[in-house]
């Protein structure tokens, strides 16, 4: 069990603003975090790395990290931390990437059978693509048998396809170590398909806590579908007139009213939504 | 390079007439200028890049309030002329017996190149991936091993360039050796000073094959510095 109680004070773009945690995570859960950006999500992980201080008490199991009294080195934390540019050594192999963390070679071969990635163990990092990279930077996380798995937006650069494969990667070696793990994430697929739990921040605090199927699922009103997206356009044909509006990597065409074309701001985010409705599932 | 080229050219068309009186003074010219340079030069570059690696590393890493006072001083062989140095090295040295030495010479020299040792190593630590760094860190690794395993291996231009960019400075330090060093032959009169005699007495022919030896070696080792590092950018291994 991992019990966090810290608290700090961060200067961002939009002032002060105080970091304020008190949370209990259980040991194997998939904690996914959400939020703004800015709301402290990276700093958080950061703190739990030991890469940056805060007051208060960060405990793992019976072994305290982080207490008044003393503040365990990053080096001695069994933590694995995934970052979103991969950080890779380019000035070692695929294999050397992961034996340089720990030398046993075993373990970097069944990460890397896993992952696919045997193959490539003698490139250097600069020849893989980003797809590549990243499951190389999993792999090397997993080698220190981390208690805490620390994964910062580790899919954000990634196309769906890749994005998909590895989020299949990181839920089995998940399992697979019984790792903790904790990930920032803006995607609720992604976030629906790995996480146990969520937490959502906001100003530096927990505004929101459940199952992903609790937190996302929520819709105000009584609609059965809802997107959000932006206006990009409102177009009168003959009488009518239709809204492009952008959802996801989708554009739609919607007909709206003359009034609502009117109130209707070109380049503002809009809310759809529709109540009885019997959907084509393909 | 044009500048260079034309400063090469203007040598050869400089030196055609003296052609037969040259091969003469050739074959009676002293080398030991140029030894004792290099020697110098390779002395100091080795000591340097020792004192210089933990101070670039540590200015590249800190946020402390001293980190700007440390720079300064660091940067101040840059802007101050060689004789204030030079003037203040010999007042100590004074008192501990090291004026007029090839010892003194060298320690000298550290203080003088100091700043083109240092200011290349830590713009290439900072130039790095912070979370690379931290990744090393996350690893279990020590600041000592992430400095030799990671960080310098993927400086290896800034490397390269601290490496010869001190090199050639020493080999073309003139003021700071003439007040410390004076010119003693096989001891002190390193390449520089020997050419200032040479134009002081005259000696044109032997002037000239210095400094053309001079301005050739310098060429060369700029012209290497700038090919590797264009390469490496070619092949983009590095950041």
């Amino acid at each position: 069990m991992i019990k966090i109680d810290i608290n700090k004070t961060l200067h961002g773009s939009d002032g002060e603003m105080n970091l304020k945690i008190n949370l209990t995570i259980e040991k194997g859960d998939f904690v996914a975090l959400s939020g703004k950006s800015g709301s402290g999500k990276t700093t958080l992980l950061r703190i739990l790395a030991g890469l940056e201080s805060a007051k208060g008490i960060i405990s793992i199991d019976s072994e305290v990290w982080q207490d008044s009294h003393i503040v365990l080195a990053i080096q001695k934390r069994e933590i694995g931390f995934v970052f979103q540019d991969y950080a890779l050594f380019p000035n070692m192999t695929v294999e050397e990437n992961l034996l340089f963390v720990q030398k046993d070679r075993a373990l970097a071969k069944q990460l890397l059978e896993t992952t696919e990635l045997w193959q490539l163990k003698d490139r250097l990092p600069s020849t893989l693509s980003g797809g590549q990279k990243q499951r190389v930077s999993l792999c090397r996380a997993f080698m220190k048998r981390p208690k805490l798995l620390l994964l910062d937006e580790p899919l954000s650069a990634l196309d769906p396809v890749m994005r998909n494969k590895l989020q299949n990667e990181i839920l089995s070696l998940h399992k697979e170590f019984g790792t903790t793990t904790i990930m920032v994430s803006h995607d609720p697929a992604e976030i629906y398909r790995l996480a146990s739990r969520v937490l959502v921040l906001e100003q530096g605090s927990i505004i929101d806590d459940g199952t992903p199927k609790e937190i996302l699922l929520k819709t105000s009103g009584s609609q059965k579908f809802s997107f959000e997206g932006e206006l990009l356009d409102i177009i009168k044909i003959d009488v009518i007139y239709v809204a492009i509006i952008a959802i996801g990597q989708q554009l739609v065409e919607v007909v709206v009213s003359k009034q609502e074309a009117e109130r209707l701001e070109i380049g503002t985010n809009i809310t759809i939504s529709s109540k009885a409705f019997a959907p084509i599932i393909g | 390079m044009l500048c260079f080229l034309s400063i090469l050219l203007h040598g050869v068309i400089l030196l055609m007439p003296y052609g037969f009186f040259m091969l003469e003074t050739l074959q009676n010219l002293d080398f030991t200028p140029f030894l004792l340079s290099f020697k110098l030069a390779g002395l100091t570059t080795l000591i340097l890049f020792f004192i210089s690696l933990p101070l670039a590393w540590y200015l590249s890493q800190s946020n402390s309030k001293f980190k700007p006072w440390i720079e300064a001083i660091t940067a101040l062989p840059i802007v101050l002329p060689p004789s204030v140095l030079g003037f203040y090295i010999l007042i100590i040295f004074a008192h501990i017996d090291l004026a007029f030495t090839f010892v003194g010479l060298v320690v000298a020299s550290c203080f003088y190149s100091l700043p083109f040792m240092v200011q290349p190593l830590q713009g290439g630590f900072e130039s790095l991936n912070k979370n690379m760094i931290e990744a090393s860190y996350i690893s279990g690794k020590s600041q000592i091993t992430t400095l030799f395993r990671v960080a310098l291996p993927n400086i290896k231009p800034a490397l390269l360039t601290a490496l010869i960019i001190t090199f050639a400075h020493t080999v073309g330090e003139f003021g700071v050796v003439l007040m410390i060093g004076g010119s003693i032959p096989d001891e002190t009169k390193v390449a520089s000073i020997a050419i200032y005699e040479m134009v002081e007495i005259m000696d044109y022919d032997t002037a000239h094959i210095y400094s053309g030896i001079m301005v050739l070696i310098s060429f060369v080792v700029l012209l290497s510095v700038y090919l590797f590092n264009h390469t490496q950018k070619k092949i983009g291994g590095f950041h």
